[in-house]
Formats: structure tokens, C-alpha cells, sequence
């Protein structure tokens, strides 16, 4: 039996030995470069989420106009997601062809767009309340599982995934049952960009009234 | 009793049809939608959002404003509950013993102490609601999603999705135990309580339907992105890294 534990007491000594010497790499280039003193893991992962969710359920039960709550969103936007990223992968493509002010302009545009639309989903979540319960590794990023719960309605499932690719710990994606914010507005972004006959400067100026 | 036969032999033959088709035109495997049907699927879309414009949406607008919220939701709850024994022979061809075990108990539950079905009593003592069709019998069975279907009158759907809904309406087990009139309540609430999700979810129906882009595509990749995650299918663009690739797959 004691040959059982074996492997494991092992990996345990190797695990400590090597995060040591990780460590101490890592505090090395944490000195001159100035790196996040800590990498992302699930826990803090989980902690990012449910720091977010606080802020969520703080917004969504403060009583605040509907206005004043779009703007609080975006805040939160801005505070915990990596916009950049996002508004990138859902202009898809055509962000290969974008000059870097089209995408500074086209990035701005997006965050604007994205709160007011999604601020307005929010906003029937009044009463409700967000709870972290879970968080896993998926490949390369974090994927942080809460649950809603919503007055009259069954519970159900919103997904976080977060990275700290950036440079920061931010989250690049939400996924409400199923329905993937990136996948969904790479649609619609698609679509707009369709109507206007690919012109990417016009979208820019459109988005500013859309969401 | 020969007509029951004839329109049961149609339904099958509609049904054995679509999972042909479904067969056919194969799986997504890796791509967001399958959608070879596209031309038909957006003139059913004009047609049913015509239809959610001038009846749809104004009724559920009366539904919502007009009558009391506890009424609303008893109608829903009777419905659900009148649609539980379906559910029940979907777990059973399903194999799921524990949502067929669930369901049986809501369904008592709910028939008696919910007074008919009006209440949902298993709900307040923690048995939530557990939903099933056949299109999900379909799915575990091992019939592929087959391609992108919009339906009259209906919405969003797949061929299996299709071929199950055909085959739910036929099963109706409530259907053939209940005399005249009273086998008519499942469809009534039923239709009832579409009207009353219309009208709960009117602003996000509403963003879907008139103020995106393109509302078809919209409405096909939230129908399918949504279906897939209640059958727990895996889907390749909720493991993807936008860092690894910045423009998408």
C-alpha cells in the first residue's frame, strides 16, 4: 500500500522543487520586467469572477435609472474585460485588413455598443442574483461557471472565460446557456459590416448608435 | 379511428423522411451551422416575423398586460405538467432512469397537491422542472443534428429537432386517456403560455428580431448554440483562444 502513495509523494517533492526553482525565475524576471507577481490560476480565476458578479449584482440591485446602470456596466466592462480582444474576434477577419486607428476607433466603438446591449440584458436581472460556483482549466485559459438565479425563472448557467494573456487578468468571453457572446457577435458584426458593404469606417460610426 | 391511422401513417412518414434527410445532409462537426436549406429558411423567416409583427407580439402585449401574473403562471404550470407524461416516455426511450424518476414524481406531485397541475409543488420542495423531447431521444439515440430548419409558425429548429417535435405531437399520452374536451387543455395552455413567453421575454425577442443586422442569422446561431448546450453536445467556440488565433477559426 505504501507503494501506492509513491508516485504521488514524488510528483509532490518534484512538484515543490521545480516551483521553486519557477519561483525564483520568476521573481527574477518579475524584477526587471515588471511582470504580475502572480500568474492566473483557478483560484484567483474564481476570485476575478466573483469580484465581477459582486459588482453585477451590486449594479442590478442599486435601484439606479436604466441610464445611469449603462454606465456603470461599461465601467465594469471596461474594469474586467479584456475589450481589446473582444472586440477583435468579433470583427473576425476583417481585424486582419483594419489599420491600428481603425481598430482603436472600431475598439472604442465596440465597448460603447457591447455595455448598452448587454447592459439592457442585465437589466432583467434586476432582483436576481449571480453566484460563482465553479472554476476549471480549459486549454490554455480559465473557465469560471456561475449560476443566475432570476425572479421567476428557473436557474441557469453563465460562463466566464479568462486569461491573463493581456498582461492582465481579464475575462475574453461570456457564455449564457449555451449562447457564446464572441460567436453571437461575430454574427451580427459580420452582418453590419455586410450592409455596409465591408466598410469598416462606416460601421465605426453606426455602432456609436446601435446596442 | 381510420383517419388517426392515416394522419399517424403521415406523421411517420414526415418524420422517417426528415431523419433521411437529417442522415443526409450530416453532421456540423466542427462548423457553427449547416444550413443548406438557407433561400427556403429566410422566406419562412419573413413569413414568421410578419407573423410575430402583426399578431404575435401584440397579442402577447395584451397576454402580459391583461392578465393577473399568478394566472400566467398557472397556465404555464398546467401546461408543463399536462406535457410531463411526454417527457416521461422520452426519459424511459432514453434510458434516464433518474429524469424518468424525477418526472414521474412531478408529475403525481404536481397533478395532486398542484391541483391539477396549476401549481408547480415539486418545484417549491426543490424538484425543478426537467425537460425532454423526442428530437433529444433522437440525439441520444444517435441521430446527428442534420441541417438548420426554420419552421411556419414555429421558429428555429433542425431536421431532428424537426422529426422529434413531429413525434412529441403524435405521442401526446394525455391525448388518448383524456375524453373531449379535456384533451384539448394541453394545446390551448400550450399556445397560451408561448404567448405569455413572448411577452416575458419581449425585450430580448425584440432586439433579436428587429434590431439586429440580420435577424435570421441571429435567431439561428442563438436556436443552435442554445440546443446544443441543453444536449450537451461540445462546441469547438467555447474552447476556442482568441489569443492564439486574434481573427477566429
Amino acid at each position: 500500500m505504501a507503494n501506492d502513495l509513491n508516485p504521488a509523494v514524488l510528483t509532490g517533492r518534484h512538484l515543490t522543487r521545480r516551483h521553486l526553482i519557477a519561483g525564483i525565475a520568476g521573481g527574477a524576471v518579475a524584477f526587471s520586467v515588471a511582470r504580475p507577481a502572480l500568474a492566473l490560476d483557478v483560484e484567483s480565476a474564481k476570485v476575478l469572477i466573483g469580484a465581477l458578479v459582486k459588482d453585477i449584482n451590486g449594479i442590478i440591485n442599486s435601484g439606479a435609472s436604466e441610464t445611469a446602470m449603462y454606465a456603470q456596466f461599461e465601467q465594469v466592462f471596461i474594469k474586467y474585460a479584456d475589450v481589446p480582444i473582444i472586440a477583435q474576434s468579433a470583427l473576425g477577419v476583417a481585424a486582419r485588413a483594419a489599420s491600428a486607428g481603425q481598430m482603436k476607433g472600431f475598439t472604442a466603438a465596440f465597448q460603447g455598443y457591447i455595455s448598452r446591449k448587454y447592459g439592457s440584458r442585465f437589466r432583467e436581472f434586476i432582483g436576481g442574483q449571480i453566484e460563482v460556483v465553479d472554476a476549471k482549466q480549459v486549454k490554455s485559459f480559465y473557465e469560471v461557471i456561475s449560476t443566475a438565479y432570476l425572479k421567476g425563472q428557473s436557474p441557469f448557467e453563465v460562463r466566464w472565460q479568462v486569461s491573463d494573456k493581456s498582461g492582465h487578468d481579464k475575462f475574453f468571453n461570456m457564455i449564457i446557456e449555451g449562447v457564446n457572446m464572441v460567436a453571437t457577435e461575430r454574427t451580427e458584426i459580420g452582418a453590419l459590416l455586410d450592409q455596409r458593404g465591408g466598410d469598416l469606417d462606416q460601421l465605426i460610426v453606426d455602432l456609436k448608435g446601435l446596442g | 379511428m381510420f383517419v388517426v391511422q392515416k394522419s399517424h401513417l403521415a406523421a411517420l412518414t414526415a418524420v422517417l423522411s426528415l431523419l433521411t434527410m437529417a442522415a443526409c445532409t450530416g453532421d456540423p462537426g466542427t462548423a457553427a451551422f449547416n444550413d443548406p436549406y438557407e433561400a427556403q429558411n429566410r422566406a419562412v423567416h419573413r413569413l414568421n416575423s410578419g407573423v410575430d409583427r402583426v399578431f404575435l407580439r401584440p397579442t402577447s402585449q395584451v397576454y402580459e398586460s391583461g392578465l393577473p401574473k399568478p394566472v400566467q403562471q398557472g397556465i404555464s404550470n398546467f401546461s408543463d405538467n399536462f406535457e410531463t407524461p411526454g417527457m416521461m416516455v422520452n426519459n424511459l426511450l432514453q434510458g434516464d432512469v433518474e429524469h424518468l424518476v424525477e418526472n414521474t414524481f412531478r408529475f403525481v406531485i404536481n397533478t395532486t397537491v398542484g391541483i391539477g397541475g396549476v401549481m408547480d409543488a415539486a418545484d417549491a420542495i426543490g424538484m425543478g422542472r426537467r425537460s425532454t423531447d423526442f428530437g433529444e431521444t433522437l440525439h441520444v439515440w444517435g441521430v446527428q443534428e442534420g441541417a438548420y430548419l426554420e419552421l411556419p409558425f414555429y421558429g428555429p429548429s433542425t431536421e431532428r429537432d424537426a422529426a422529434g417535435l413531429l413525434v412529441d405531437f403524435a405521442l401526446d399520452p394525455l391525448g388518448y386517456v383524456l375524453p373531449k374536451p379535456e384533451k384539448y387543455l394541453g394545446t390551448i395552455t400550450k399556445l397560451a403560455s408561448k404567448v405569455g413567453d413572448r411577452g416575458r421575454y419581449s425585450d430580448t425577442v425584440d432586439s433579436i428580431l428587429y434590431e439586429s443586422a440580420d435577424s435570421y442569422a441571429q435567431a439561428r446561431i442563438l436556436y443552435l448554440q442554445n440546443r446544443r448546450f441543453e444536449l450537451g453536445q461540445e462546441v469547438p467556440s467555447d474552447t476556442f483562444d482568441p489569443y492564439e488565433d486574434p481573427y477566429g477559426q
